[in-house]
């Protein structure tokens, strides 16, 4: 990107505000994302916690203009280098898409094209933003594979993705998304199909490159222990809508919304032996059935009459949190 | 790439060597070949003398020996219609029908890839669900019916094209490669829409986006590659099947090729000439199956190494 | 979101309708395409039935004052359609046509999707030497063209209407074994079929109650479609003079007995063919359709590797001849 500046680091790398995402289904549409607001500095990470379903991996894909064409945003604002992605036409948007926003997925094997060489792979961001050759491209592209870890990377530059184990497809995937210094990346749960000694090295290497090129990152997960080893602030999102949101270290020590506290105390860390597992009862609403109060009611154990008439709203509760629940002074003093 | 060739080619040959043992057999299925070979209404003697000058009184591996050796050697003996060598007739018509397959699967795979590209692009679309039930219809019209209304239409009441022969300008090519493109055309339209699809919906496809690639390089880049795959065996196979509809436009539209030779001599019983073409055509989709397995290898790298089974 | 996410939100969505399955009439009004296709078909099928039993000998009834009658309002309801160089009515000569088609194209297909499916979903089931054999000689069989067998047995043996079965019945057979094999391959490691198994239930069980009944639907469609395909072969040998043989009349003999007088008489010609259109037409589009009500069931195909789901495009590649 030429035309605006990278922003200072006071300024949000990425800002989300009141991001509506609709799906539409066989039985008509339904909200799949409802009015998600975050925001993330540079050398800063934020974690999207939830369920599967509760609407953070699309919240991640309408920020990097990925959806599919079944999904589509119907309100707010992705506002990155003080321009709303939005509001872009799809070639202002490509522009962006790379140097600036930057995703990485889940499955690996899948997101790289199995019939091109994964030299060529990593390279094409230089190709399509720095106008490289494709020699030139290369070279970047086996700097990069030298810097993610991957052994003998002129070499391996020639081969096919499905001749690289899960955790080496995974370091270039990251390589591809890291290979133009993006203000911004996005890791929707980057380590969920590894190994857990894979998953380790990857969120190490993760972090060495974040701090290397200060970038923000948003990790979408469901893992809390992920979460704590390595976000600065987290949102924990239930059935399309942030329900909390705060630095990790206070939220996780005095969760403000009966849910994070659900999810938090089905850790088995101090389970103790011989008594059950607490866990959050129930299943998450299905999204054509939301409620029209609190989302969470079904499953909230402190449920009460107001929950069921009033859906509360996200409110700040001080020191830079805040949650989405009429009762959350109770949770404090619990 | 060398140990999956010859893989390749041995498991091909299975059905070729598969078509040359049924006809030996098949001729003899049903008692006497000589029946096969002369009119009905031939003598006794006659028949006697036929059998013996062909061999047809050894015994039966004798007989195989003999047809091996010349299959072998191309010599499948001469027409009783004509009394030209069997070969020879084949070879001459041999090319024909090979011109009027390669003009028509060159049409059929170019427009089906322009055409089932734009309808994935969109899916639901109004192009799409055009292309989509045009396609149904193209592959489901019968050939030659298609054939005879084109004379009626074009050549009778417009007389804007001629309805049979290979004598003129590209005009007589007209109506041929049109019938013979039809249901070619309406297959691989779907099939290419098909792949399409679920090549763009691909993550690979989302990655070369989040790249900031355009629609262009996502399309010809990314996704067609990938999308070849099924196009290319299901080309293959229709390349196969254009001898059914070869038979059809040869003999409406009079040209001398393959389909024609093989109707004429089953109409007029002239079994050394069928056996010959038969065979001939084996060979031709034997090599034709090469050929496919050649382009996957080309275009996937997973099938280069995978050596099938 | 990966896509196995956005496509489990509607699946959720759709939760309660899957337990308690659509009619498929609804579903089958809903594509108004399909809807009539259904409707082309049933009346295809009633005619071929009992047409017969309206038009007694009309079909075969010459009448040489009548000959090439155009198409009228005025000669009665056999005139409807005219008349042909013999002066046998067009209408009936349609409906015999219909029968003898349909009693070609129906058992060829039956027969070759019951052997085909029964060999596929064995060969699929155990895997091992009993499926590389069979899927060779499905290879070996579909490798040629079917039009090309059929020419070359016809030659042998005389066309008959129970030969022309029998080719089309063969040649057609590797089309269901394949679909049924792949089916049959996938289930086969899957968990409900593992638990069947160790509770000691032998194989033919396990395929008739676990496995037939979910490889049904997508079999079922590909019978559609390849009715279709036996009903041009058929026709198409007939047009050539080596299927159906006079005096018996199917549709694609009509349009070569009409050749000739396609100058003067268009009608002997062109109404045949539309109708072997307009069910071949019906045909492919309530396939489509199927393939699509039949989607919960299938949608475990999803999950698959690419490379197999490759396979579930618009045609599957054993469908092309």
């Amino acid at each position: 990107m030429t035309t605006t500046p990278a922003p200072p680091a006071t300024e949000p790398a990425l800002a989300v505000e009141g991001l509506c995402v609709d799906l539409s289904t066989v039985s008509g549409t339904v909200r799949a994302v409802d009015g998600v607001s975050f925001s993330v500095r540079r050398g800063r990470t934020l974690a999207l916690l939830g369920e599967s379903g509760c609407g953070k991996s699309m919240t991640a894909l309408s920020v990097v203009g990925l959806l599919d064409p079944a999904a589509e945003v119907t309100a707010g604002a992705v506002r990155v280098r003080g321009q709303d992605t939005l509001r872009m036409s799809a070639a202002e948007r490509r522009k962006l898409a790379g140097p600036v926003l930057s995703i990485v997925f889940q499955d690996a094997l899948t997101a790289l094209n199995p019939v091109q060489p994964v030299g060529r792979q990593i390279g094409e961001p230089f190709r399509i933003h720095r106008g490289l050759s494709r020699r030139q491209a290369e070279e970047k592209a086996i700097e990069l594979m030298t810097r993610v870890g991957i052994p003998e990377p002129r070499q391996r530059a020639k081969s096919y993705p499905h001749q690289f184990s899960g955790g080496m497809r995974q370091r270039l995937l990251i390589a591809m998304a890291v290979a133009l210094d993006p203000d911004v990346l996005i890791a929707d749960e980057p380590t969920t199909a590894l190994d857990v000694t894979v998953q380790a090295q990857i969120m190490r290497l993760l972090r060495d490159l974040q701090h290397e090129r200060d970038m923000a990152v948003v990790l979408i997960t469901h893992d809390l222990a992920v979460v704590a080893q390595r976000a600065d602030d987290v949102v924990v999102m239930y059935a399309g809508t942030v329900v909390e949101q705060g630095p990790v270290h206070d939220v996780f020590t005095s969760p403000r919304h009966p849910y994070t506290r659900g999810l938090l105390d089905s850790v088995p860390e101090d389970a103790e032996r011989g008594r059950p597992l607490p866990a959050v009862p129930g299943s998450p609403p299905e999204l054509s059935a939301v409620p029209p109060g609190c989302v969470f009611q079904a499953r909230c154990p402190m449920v009460r009459e107001r929950c069921v008439r009033e859906r509360p709203s996200l409110r700040g509760t001080g020191d830079g949190r805040s949650a989405a629940c009429h009762f959350s002074e109770e949770l404090d003093r619990a | 790439m060398v140990p999956f060739l010859r893989k390749r080619i041995l498991s091909s040959a299975v059905p070729l060597v598969c078509v040359v043992l049924g006809v030996f057999f098949l001729a003899r299925m049903t008692g006497n070949p000589v029946d096969l070979y002369l009119p009905l209404s031939a003598t006794a003697e006659q028949r006697a003398e036929f059998s013996a000058a062909q061999g047809f009184d050894l015994s039966v591996p004798a007989q195989l020996w003999n047809y091996l050796v010349d299959a072998a050697q191309l010599d499948f003996g001469t027409s009783l219609r004509t009394g030209q060598s069997a070969t020879e007739m084949v070879f001459d018509a041999f090319p024909v029908t090979l011109q009027l397959a390669g003009v028509t699967m060159l049409l059929a795979i170019t427009g089906a890839v322009l055409i089932g590209s734009l309808a994935a692009y969109r899916p639901n679309s109004a192009v799409d669900r055009i292309a989509s039930l045009l396609s149904m219809t193209a592959a489901s019209i019968p050939d030659f019916w298609f054939a005879v209304m084109g004379v009626l239409v074009f050549g009778v009441s417009l007389a804007w094209l001629p309805t049979s022969g290979t004598l003129g300008g590209p005009e007589v090519w007209v109506l041929p490669v049109a019938t013979l493109l039809i249901r070619p055309f309406g297959v691989l339209v779907q099939v290419v829409r098909g792949s399409m699809v679920s090549a763009l919906s691909a993550p690979y496809v989302k990655i070369a986006r989040s790249k900031g690639a355009t629609p262009r390089r996502v399309i010809f880049g990314h996704a067609l590659r990938n999308a070849v795959t099924p196009v290319l065996t299901v080309a293959g196979d229709l390349t196969v099947g254009l001898v059914n509809g070869a038979v059809i436009v040869e003999t409406i539209f009079g040209w001398p090729g393959i389909g024609k030779l093989m109707i004429d001599s089953i109409l007029q019983r002239d079994f050394a000439v069928l056996q010959a073409a038969v065979l001939l055509t084996a060979v031709t989709i034997f090599a034709l199956n090469i050929l496919v397995d050649v382009c996957h290898a080309l275009t996937d790298p997973r099938v280069r190494q995978a050596v099938p089974a | 979101m990966t896509t196995a996410e956005t496509s489990a939100a509607p699946a959720e969505d759709t939760a309660p309708a899957r337990n308690r399955p659509p009619r498929w009439w609804l579903l089958l009004g809903r594509d108004r395409a399909a809807a009539v296709a259904a409707v082309v078909l049933t009346s295809v099928v009633l005619v071929a039935l009992f047409g017969r039993l309206f038009i007694g000998d009309r079909a075969q009834r010459q009448d040489l004052d009548a000959s090439l009658r155009p198409p009228s309002l005025g000669d009665g309801v056999y005139g409807l359609l005219g008349t042909d160089v013999l002066g046998r009515s067009v209408l009936a000569r349609l409906i015999d046509a219909a029968a003898t088609t349909l009693s070609v194209a129906v058992p060829a297909v039956l027969c070759s999707l019951l052997i085909g499916s029964a060999v596929g979903l064995w060969a699929g089931y155990h895997g091992g030497r009993r499926e590389s054999v069979a899927m060779r000689v499905a290879d070996v069989i579909l490798s040629f063209p079917s039009l090309l067998i059929a020419v070359v047995v016809l030659y042998v043996l005389s066309p008959s209407a129970l030969n022309i079965v029998l080719i089309l019945a063969v040649a057609r057979i590797p089309v269901y074994l394949r679909t049924s094999r792949a089916e049959a391959a996938e289930l086969r490691s899957r968990l409900f079929v593992d638990a069947a198994r160790t509770f000691g239930t032998p194989g033919r069980h396990i395929i008739h109650r676990h496995i037939l009944p979910i490889a049904l639907p997508t079999l079922l469609t590909v019978a559609t479609l390849d009715f279709c395909f036996v009903m041009l072969t058929e026709s198409s040998l007939s047009f050539l003079g080596i299927g159906i043989q006079p005096p018996d009349v199917s549709w694609g003999l009509m349009v070569a007995q009409g050749r000739q007088y396609l100058q003067t008489a268009w009608w002997i010609t062109v109404l045949p063919g539309l109708a072997i259109v307009l069910t071949t037409v019906s045909a492919t589009v309530l396939a489509a359709w199927a393939r699509i009500a039949t989607d919960p069931a299938q949608r475990w195909r999803l999950t698959l590797p690419r490379k197999r789901r490759g396979a579930s495009a618009a045609v599957p590649p054993e469908m092309t001849p």
